[in-house]
């Protein structure tokens, strides 16, 4: 290359160049990993769960896995073909067929039926901890930003709050362990289950609600008071209904990130099994509330602890966390379908 | 230095204003008040006597306390924390607003305000007009329709929205917008209305009509308005006061301010050489 060709804006290799693609490669690559991962979890649990959910006849869903109650599978041959019945059936099969009563079986619990106890469990849960947790943590955020006179005492609380977010679930489990559960003495029921969610997922909803708050601009505060409306008039007809959107949105994708653990309502709210569904042998109102569900995430847990695993286990696990996923998403769905509703409505 | 009769001119030093109109019905009397942000004075012994019926103007440089005066008169300092008046009194009608006794939520309806950043609520102008009435608890549809269309022509501004109220506020002008916040603040039927810079954010021609509106509005209402426009305070005005540094330096006729004021520094201001 002759000097002569060189001009003043001539590209060279230099070290700012070399550092310059090696740090582009390093981003892009970590990118890619984080894809891959999500791609692995969220693609195993739907390819194996959707073997569980689907049929490959019509109705083409797994009607009996969604709506009946989970059972315990018996896998046993009988005039040498292999069979899996449900615990129901095969007492019936036996019924009928008086020379099957004494063929060797092996059980698997859990294995056949549905989660349908669970699902409605988890949906219970969602929505009882979704309120007690909006009304409190709404009213904490009003009145800690609205409210309050702003110092020492508030910025405490605020930090109190926040380091809540950080505690593990599992204290959240105990603590409501022994608060709910043992001292009120609600036992292992809706209600303590409600209120020990509520309270893991109140840092985000204050927080969320005190940011949401904050956006909203102080011109509309000054002019609805310049207008004689009292403070909590102008909150709840020209600060919260802005709000709200974030509000919603927030807290609700909270919930559901919090309706996916276990530790806080093992020891709560989570049966392992129950016969009944939630609405059924009521005596009272209140026997409603001081009820236990089985629950999702808990279901897959106590079937994931049981030992053998086998094919048949893994079928509800991955058809359980399937179900699972695709209720959080249609929560995380109706939510953001919701904020952009609301935004619409309120637009500044 | 407590209570002063109502009328009597101030007989205090520097601050006193020099007042050469013949003294119309008082509507307000700030008397000698000393206002501080927490530690920090904002007003010092103001004295001023705001008459019914006319516009009165408040003037000066950046800083010197206007909107803190004018937010004095229907007690939207009190959102600040540690914000007080130290020494003496504002009266309306003879009624010291700061005794304890003073409902706030009566006086702002009394005393309305229109803000420097127009702030029309993110609803439909309907509702924003109908606000503070719904606030009173009036829903009746015909009382109300008949309001909004009272207010909008008040403010100039029916024939330009008489076919979208129940569009939003937001769509509207940013000259409309404000003259929307001056037909929502008409619409509670105020005495007094308080404006702080309400034009600064708008274009000449948006200017010139809400001028105009005040021109129209001052047969009704007696309003107090803060601009750093000298001709827009010589336009609008029947009275200026001329504030620096937190203290009222010259309060007159609005002529004698422009024309010949008695002080030094209001002639350097209304001249254009500082400020
Ligand atoms: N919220 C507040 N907290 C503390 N000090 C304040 C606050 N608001 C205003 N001040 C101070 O009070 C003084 C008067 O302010 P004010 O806003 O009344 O001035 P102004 O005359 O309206 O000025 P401008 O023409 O810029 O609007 C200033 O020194 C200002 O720094
Ligand atoms: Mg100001």
């Amino acid at each position: 290359m002759s000097a002569l060709n060189r001009h003043i804006l001539q590209s060279q290799p230099s070290a700012a160049r070399r550092w310059e693609a090696a740090a582009v490669w390093l981003f892009r690559s970590a990118t890619y990993v984080i894809l891959l991962c999500g791609a692995l979890v969220f693609g195993n649990i739907v390819f194996k769960g959707s073997k569980t959910v689907f049929t490959t006849t019509a109705p083409f869903i797994n009607v009996a896995f969604l709506t009946e109650a989970p059972e315990s599978l018996y896998v046993f041959e009988y005039q040498g073909k292999k069979r899996e019945m449900g615990d129901r059936e095969f007492r019936a099969f036996k019924a009928q067929h008086p020379d099957a009563s004494n063929v060797k079986s092996e059980s698997y619990v859990y294995s056949a039926g549905g989660i349908f106890p669970c699902i409605v469990g988890t949906v219970l849960l969602v929505v009882g901890s979704m309120f007690i947790a909006l009304t409190l943590g709404v009213s904490a955020a009003v009145y800690l930003s609205e409210y309050a006179t702003q110092g020492r005492v508030v910025t405490a609380i605020r930090l109190a709050i926040l380091n809540l977010a950080g505690v593990p679930s599992i204290v959240f489990g105990l603590f409501g362990l022994g608060l709910f559960v043992i001292y009120l003495d609600w036992n292992v029921s809706l209600i303590a289950g409600w209120f020990t969610l509520a309270l893991m997922v109140l840092p985000v909803v204050i927080t969320a609600s005190e940011e949401s708050l904050k956006a909203v601009p102080k011109g509309f505060r000054e002019g609805s008071l310049a207008l004689g409306a009292t403070k909590w008039q102008t909150i709840r007809k020209n600060v919260l209904p802005y709000a709200l959107p974030g509000i919603l949105t927030s807290s609700i994708l909270g919930i559901a990130r919090v309706a996916g653990e276990t530790a806080p309502i093992m020891f709560t709210a989570a049966y392992v099994v129950r016969d009944k569904l939630p609405w059924e042998g009521l005596t009272s109102v209140s026997d409603f509330f001081f009820q236990g569900v089985m629950a999702l995430p808990y279901h897959i847990y106590v079937v994931s602890s049981k030992i053998p695993q086998n094919e048949y286990t893994e079928r509800v696990q991955y058809g359980t966390a399937f179900v699972f996923l695709m209720i959080v998403a249609a929560i995380a769905t109706s939510s953001i379908l919701l904020r952009n509703k609301l935004r619409n409505r309120y637009k500044w | 230095m407590d209570i002063k009769t109502p009328f009597t001119a101030s007989s205090s030093g520097r601050s006193s204003p020099v007042s050469a109109a013949p003294v119309g019905a008082i509507l307000i009397d700030i008397d000698h008040v000393d206002f501080y942000y927490g530690a920090s004075q904002a007003l010092h012994d103001i004295n001023l006597k705001i008459e019914e019926k006319k516009v009165t103007a408040f003037i000066g440089p950046s800083g010197c306390g206007k909107s803190t005066l004018l937010r004095c008169l229907n007690r939207m300092n009190d959102l600040i924390d540690g914000t007080r008046v130290a020494k003496g009194q504002i009266k309306i009608r003879g009624i010291d607003i700061y005794d304890p006794s003073v409902d706030v939520i009566e006086l702002r309806k009394r005393v309305g305000m229109v803000f420097q950043k127009s702030n029309p609520f993110p609803k439909s102008i309907y509702e924003n007009i109908t606000y503070g009435l719904r606030l009173q608890g009036r829903s009746n549809k015909s009382d109300l329709d008949a309001v909004v269309e009272k207010s909008l022509r008040g403010a100039a501004l029916w024939d330009e929205v008489k076919d979208r109220l129940h569009t939003s506020g937001l769509g509207l002008s940013g000259g409309q917008q404000q003259r929307l916040c001056i037909a929502r603040a008409i619409a509670v039927e105020p005495e007094v209305i308080l404006m702080d810079e309400p034009c600064s954010a708008l274009d000449p021609i948006a200017t010139v009509k809400v001028e105009e509106l005040i021109q129209e509005l001052r047969t009704k209402f007696t309003i107090v308005i803060v601009t750093h426009n000298m001709q827009q305070a010589a336009r609008c005005s029947d009275k200026t006061a001329f504030f620096y540094m937190g203290k009222l330096i010259e309060f007159a006729d609005t002529r004698a301010i422009f024309m010949n004021p008695a002080n030094a520094q209001t002639e350097a201001y209304v001249s254009g050489r500082f400020g």
